[in-house]
C-alpha cells in the first residue's frame, strides 16, 4: 500500500541522474505534470513496460509532460540494479527521461512504492493524480485495452480528474536492503 | 514436468494455467510437480533463475545463458524479441516437441 493516495501532495526529492546531474522534483515545478516511475533494470516487468514509456515521454513532452525514473533496488543483491548498469541500460534503450539512483532507499520508501514499474504522477500544483500501473497488460503493446496512464495524463492535461485515479501496481517487488 | 515459482512474481499462476493448457493441446499426459520457492537457499539448491521457471524432463524450455540463482522474477525473451515475464504458449509447446523429437520410438 503506498504511502500517498490520489489528492496528496508530493514529497520533495533530490537524486543523482545517469547523466551525472543531481535531478531535484522542484526542477520540473514549471511541467504541467510529472510521472515519478519507481522502476529498476532487471524485472521483466519493468523491461516490458520501459518501450512504452519512451513513446509516452516522446508524445507528451511538447505539452509539458516530465516523466522522472527512479530505481531504489538493493544492487548488492540484484547488481543488474547497479548505478553503471542504469547507465547501461538508459543508454541501450533511449531513455528520453531521467533515469535516477535512490541508493538509500529513502524515497521510495517515503512514497511508500512497493513494484517495479509504480507510477506517481503529479500535476503542475504537486497534487498525486494518479497512482498505479502503466496500463492493462505488460505483455502485449497491441492488446492493452485500458491505458491508464495516457487517460490520466489526458486527464490532467484538460484539468479533469481521471476517471481511474488508483491501479494496482503489477511488477516484482522492489528489493529492499 | 515441474514448475518453480517465486510468489512476489504477480502472473505465476497464469504461466501455470499456460503450461496446463499446452498439455491439454498437445495430449501430453502426467501430473505437474508444482514447486514453491521461498528462500535464495533454496533458489541455488533448485538452480531456480527466476519464476516462473518450467522444466521438460529436468531440461529448462528456455535454458538461461548465464544461471544466476536467486529469487527473481525472470524475463523470456519472445519471438518478436520483446520481453515478457511469461514464456509464451509456443516456447512450452516447442519445448515438449523437441524433446518428443529427441526421444527414441
Amino acid at each position: 500500500m503506498a504511502n500517498l493516495s490520489p489528492g496528496d501532495t508530493a514529497v520533495p526529492f533530490e537524486l543523482p541522474g545517469v547523466d551525472d546531474r543531481s535531478h531535484a522534483l522542484e526542477d520540473y515545478a514549471e511541467m504541467e505534470a510529472v510521472a515519478v516511475v519507481f522502476t529498476c533494470n532487471h524485472c521483466p516487468y519493468a523491461r516490458a513496460w520501459e518501450d512504452r514509456l519512451v513513446e509516452i515521454q516522446a508524445d507528451y513532452a511538447a505539452r509539458g509532460i516530465q516523466l522522472v525514473a527512479i530505481s531504489a533496488n538493493d544492487a548488492k543483491k540484484y547488481p543488474d540494479d547497479s548505478f553503471p548498469r542504469m547507465k547501461e541500460r538508459s543508454e541501450e534503450k533511449g531513455f528520453n527521461f531521467p533515469y535516477l539512483y535512490d541508493e538509500s532507499q529513502e524515497v521510495a520508501r517515503t512514497y511508500g512504492a512497493e513494484r517495479t514499474p509504480e507510477i506517481f504522477l503529479f500535476d503542475k500544483g504537486g497534487t498525486l493524480r494518479y497512482h498505479g500501473t502503466v496500463d492493462d497488460n505488460y505483455e502485449d503493446p497491441a492488446a492493452v485495452n485500458v491505458h491508464y496512464l495516457r487517460e490520466a495524463l489526458e486527464a490532467v492535461l484538460a484539468g479533469r480528474e481521471p476517471s481511474t485515479a488508483e491501479t494496482t501496481p503489477v511488477g516484482c517487488t522492489i528489493k529492499w536492503k | 514436468m515441474s514448475f518453480l515459482y517465486y510468489e512476489d512474481c504477480p502472473s505465476y499462476d497464469l504461466a501455470l494455467e499456460r503450461l496446463r493448457e499446452v498439455m491439454a493441446e498437445e495430449g501430453i499426459p502426467g501430473e505437474i510437480e508444482v514447486v514453491k520457492v521461498e528462500t535464495e537457499e533454496k533458489a541455488r539448491e533448485l538452480r531456480f533463475v527466476g519464476s516462473p521457471t518450467i522444466r521438460v524432463d529436468g531440461q529448462d524450455i528456455d535454458p538461461p545463458s548465464d544461471p544466476r540463482y536467486a529469487l527473481t522474477c525472470r524475463a523470456y525473451r519472445l519471438a518478436d524479441d520483446r520481453i515478457s515475464p511469461l514464456p509464451s504458449k509456443d516456447m512450452i509447446r516447442q519445448a515438449f516437441r523437441s524433446l518428443a523429437k529427441s526421444q527414441p520410438g
